[in-house]
């Protein structure tokens, strides 16, 4: 099996040096705010250069019958970046894409900080290293045939998983695979120039989705791991709490049950199905230490939130200003494939499976939990059933380690519906305070405090953190959560003196990343607030936007939506349009809604019109998909979504109660507009929630006229919740 | 135990399970049939949604005694070999999946609709309560108008 690996030759890869961007086209009345730190260096910049060192250590296997193996140390959750990696290598390697296997790499300790899905980075890290890895294995193939025909490499070309000569004669990739590993010459060689892409750029439907619609998929718990056998875990009343007694007599009785064991987080009960693992769980009984918070529910958390959100410097005595303060409760990432995975632990050894997006990090823990060394743990990764952040964390693997190595047993682990809602994590409830002066029109300054529970980022992104910051331009000793704050998150607008803090609240909670971090709070409300200073100001919002954005390429998505949505059309009483804009991740986009508010306790968006700029659209298909997904994570989180927290718990259990949208909530009418290609490629997976909760809002402020100040905005415990 | 015989995907099979066990962990976890996705267990997020002689059933709450002698048809059985189902073509046309575990139970549920419904509305569609945690509904309302055109 020949197995051209691609270090040689590709040392020499640097990540270039972040440019700064200043607007130079500033409109006349716009006072000119300093850039943010997220303006010069992004966390996505922090990102490639922790993973910089090992970039390029990527594995691509061509096989005797000609398909293109390519290991991505990523994981694949949804979000497409197999199908848009897949394109890479067909690109470069001149093979039709469905040619190309793209698999998710084995935890790898030796690619340090390189093995991270998250930051919607996946495309900005990879997209030199996967062409450069491609273009050197073409390089290789090319060069086998050139010797085998005594040929010119120059002269050769490729097409369709062959080698061409001049005078008409092929060579299939497949046979020149075990030649072109022999090669003992150096061989470099350049990516395409990106005028000669032909499949980078244009629509590809995901190379799974056949798999998907046939039930082929395979995640985690549809594995068969010889003797992995249903396992759940009988939870404690509050978040945090571990077992005191069991008395498992009658559990250990019903039919089906294997093994019952004690872990640091429950109860594990294995079973011969699921179905009689949950229901021994149910019949355990069990009493349970107190957890880490108690008596803590909403309405406390919400006041240590305001307590610590740190004051403005700018009194509000000079100047007109108006201020705005909001409140954002707890959200599930409630991905549709529960917290789960597969572990066999035996004395000596570990393995691993489960969909994970800090592989190494899991494998490194998993290690020291079981006191295996690291080498002795294989960790697997599987494609995930959504994670929306969730899986940057390994909650379950860990658990299902332990779980085994109690049982003396491989376990197939599966966190029920309740247990994830409850017992998983959550975007933390947050609280913010925004003042912004204005005179003779124009902004003079945006100030905006955010208190948030504590974000969980013990998933490596510390180290990663640590390992760049001397790179950061600004900050000094900043925290992790700061520094994560004031790489992701800034304001587009010239608004005169800008500036945008964090305080958090350690709180012993199970928290962590959720699509776009601090941003879909954080210029949510931002974007509300530019809507209510267009009014003082006596501008239309989308006129007003348009004049104090910092680039022309951050107007022309304005521009967009506000042409194809039809701005300022004449709506009936009750509905109304709302805008959004936001950039990240090197990308931008502005979002459109229109809304029925007929019933302001039950709004539902109609319409929505997106445009979006990403600098370079890998696969145009793709990065419409990751829009709409958060164009709806923006309706579910903005109208009806979240948690409550009551004594400890999350009340919400299950979606009968936490109202991700449904189909009746979605609108019917949704239009994506991708820019084209203008640079380098930015992220997309999660750009799309802030802009559109902004858009949201103000489209439920214009259409009710009520100011919107806490979200979910419709949010009633409407349901009794489950025993604990 | 008791012994029930019913079939799947139109091969009949016998499991001895008691009769309220969820035909769920029947499928999944016996006769390893994993198209159908657990995603609540309570009949609400209907990732699991097959047919039952025909009809939509989730069967996370069906208990097995109630599919004996009957037909059970997963994502798996919607396909005539490799002929994939006019639903399941939309899918692909429209580029639906994102993550893909509803999927299965989107498609179930959409094929049920059509049967219904041949011509559904917006508001008919609206009736799917299927959740995509993905956000694709707007992809899956496309897809099932497309289908109906094509059936």
């Amino acid at each position: 099996m020949a197995t051209p690996t691609t270090r040689r030759g590709f040392l020499t890869f640097l990540v270039a040096a972040p440019t700064l961007t200043v607007a130079t086209n500033l409109t006349a009345d716009a006072l000119p705010s300093l850039p943010a730190p997220a303006e010069i260096t992004d966390l996505g910049d922090l990102l490639i250069l922790a993973g910089t060192p090992t970039a390029n250590m990527l594995v691509l296997e061509v096989t005797p019958d000609g398909e293109v193996r390519f290991q991505l140390p990523r994981a694949e959750v949804g979000q497409g970046i197999t199908t848009a990696v897949a394109m890479l290598v067909a690109e470069e390697m001149d093979v039709p894409v469905s040619d190309v296997r793209v698999s998710l790499s084995d935890a790898r300790a030796e690619l340090l900080f390189n093995q991270l899905t998250g930051g919607s980075n996946t495309i900005r890290s990879v997209y030199g290293p996967v062409r450069r890895t491609a273009a050197a294995a073409r390089a290789r193939l090319v060069a086998a045939a050139a010797q085998q025909w005594k040929a010119q490499s120059a002269t050769l070309s490729t097409r369709d998983g062959s080698v061409v000569a001049p005078d008409g004669r092929t060579a299939t990739f497949g046979d020149l695979t075990a030649a072109a590993a022999k090669l003992t010459s150096t061989i470099t060689a350049q990516p395409k120039s990106e005028e000669q892409h032909r499949v980078v750029g244009t629509s590809q439907p995901r190379v799974d989705a056949r798999a998907m619609v046939t039930g082929q998929m395979r995640y985690t718990l549809d594995l068969d791991v010889p003797g992995a056998m249903p396992t759940v875990v009988r939870r404690p009343p509050t978040i945090n709490g571990s077992v005191r007694t069991v008395d498992d007599s009658a559990a250990k009785a019903m039919p089906g049950v294997i093994a019952i064991a004690v872990v640091p987080t429950g109860v594990a009960v294995m079973a011969e199905t699921f179905g009689q693992a949950i229901a021994a769980k149910d019949a355990l009984e069990v009493t349970w230490n107190r957890g880490t918070v108690d008596e803590l529910s909403d309405a406390d958390i919400k006041a240590k939130l305001r307590a610590a959100t740190l004051p403005f410097v700018v009194p509000p005595l000079l100047t007109q200003h108006i201020d705005g303060e909001f409140d954002f409760a707890f959200v599930s990432h409630a991905p549709l494939e529960t917290n789960s995975a597969i572990a066999d632990v035996r004395a000596d050894r570990a393995e691993i499976w489960a969909g994970l997006k800090s592989p190494i990090v899991a494998k490194q823990t998993i290690a020291a939990a079981l006191g295996l060394p690291q080498d002795s743990v294989t960790v697997h990764v599987t494609q995930g059933g959504g994670s929306f952040g969730r899986r940057l964390f390994f909650d379950a693997a860990l658990e299902a380690a332990q779980i085994s190595k109690a049982m003396r047993r491989p376990v197939k682990l599966m966190w029920t519906r309740v247990d994830d809602m409850r017992h998983g994590r959550a975007r933390s409830a947050s609280h913010h305070k925004i003042r912004a002066t204005y005179a003779l029109g124009q902004v003079l300054t945006f100030e905006h405090r955010v208190a948030s529970v504590e974000t969980d980022f013990r998933h490596g992104l510390g180290e990663i953190l640590t390992a760049t910051a001397a790179h950061l331009p600004v900050g000094g000793n900043l925290s992790f959560a700061q520094t994560v704050f004031l790489t992701t998150v800034k304001v587009p607008y010239h608004f005169g003196v800008v500036t945008q803090l964090l305080n958090e609240v350690p709180l012993r909670m199970h928290t962590g990343s959720w699509r776009s971090v601090y941003s879909a709070n954080t210029r949510g409300a931002e974007e509300i607030m530019v809507d209510e200073l267009a009014a003082r100001l006596g501008k239309d919002p989308v006129a007003f936007r348009r004049e104090t954005l910092k680039t022309d390429r951050q107007r022309a998505v304005l521009d967009k939506v506000a042409a194809a949505g039809e701005w300022g059309r004449t709506m009936p009483q009750g509905f109304a349009q709302g805008v959004g804009f936001h950039d990240e991740y090197k990308s931008c986009t502005a979002c459109l809604v229109e809304m029925d508010a007929r019933d302001p306790k039950n709004p539902r968006v109609i319409k929505a019109v997106i445009a979006v700029d990403v600098g370079r659209p890998i696969n145009p298909l793709g990065v419409r998909a990751q829009m709409l997904g958060g164009l709806t994570d923006a309706i579910s989180t903005t109208l009806r979504a979240g948690l409550h927290i009551e004594k400890g718990l999350p009340l919400e259990g299950s979606y009968s109660q936490f109202h991700y949208a449904r189909q009746k909530d979605s609108p019917p009418q949704v239009e994506i507009h991708v820019m084209p290609a203008n640079g380098e490629p930015g992220g997309a997976g999660e750009l799309g929630v802030p802009a559109a909760v902004g858009a949201i809002a103000n489209a439920y402020a214009r259409a009710t006229g009520i100011k919107p100040r806490s979200f979910p905005i419709t949010f009633p415990v409407d349901f009794d919740p489950f025993p604990r | 135990m008791p012994k029930y015989t019913f079939s799947v995907n139109g091969k009949p099979v016998s499991v001895d399970v008691p009769a309220d066990m969820p035909l769920l962990w029947v499928l999944r976890d016996k006769l390893g049939v994993k198209g159908p996705k657990f995603g609540c267990g309570i009949g609400v997020c209907r990732a699991c949604t097959s047919h039952l002689d025909g009809g939509e059933i989730q069967p996370c709450v069906t208990p097995v005694a109630q599919a004996a002698g009957k037909q059970v048809t997963t994502i798996e059985g919607l396909a005539d070999g490799d002929k994939l189902h006019p639903v399941q073509e939309a899918w692909l046309e429209q580029d639906v999946a994102q993550c893909g575990y509803c999927q299965p139970g989107q498609i179930m549920a959409a094929v049920a609709l059509l049967r219904r419904t041949p011509s559904p509305t917006d508001a008919d569609i609206d009736k799917i309560e299927n959740v995509c945690r993905c956000g694709t509904y707007f992809r899956i309302r496309q897809a099932i108008k497309n289908a109906a055109q094509k059936m």
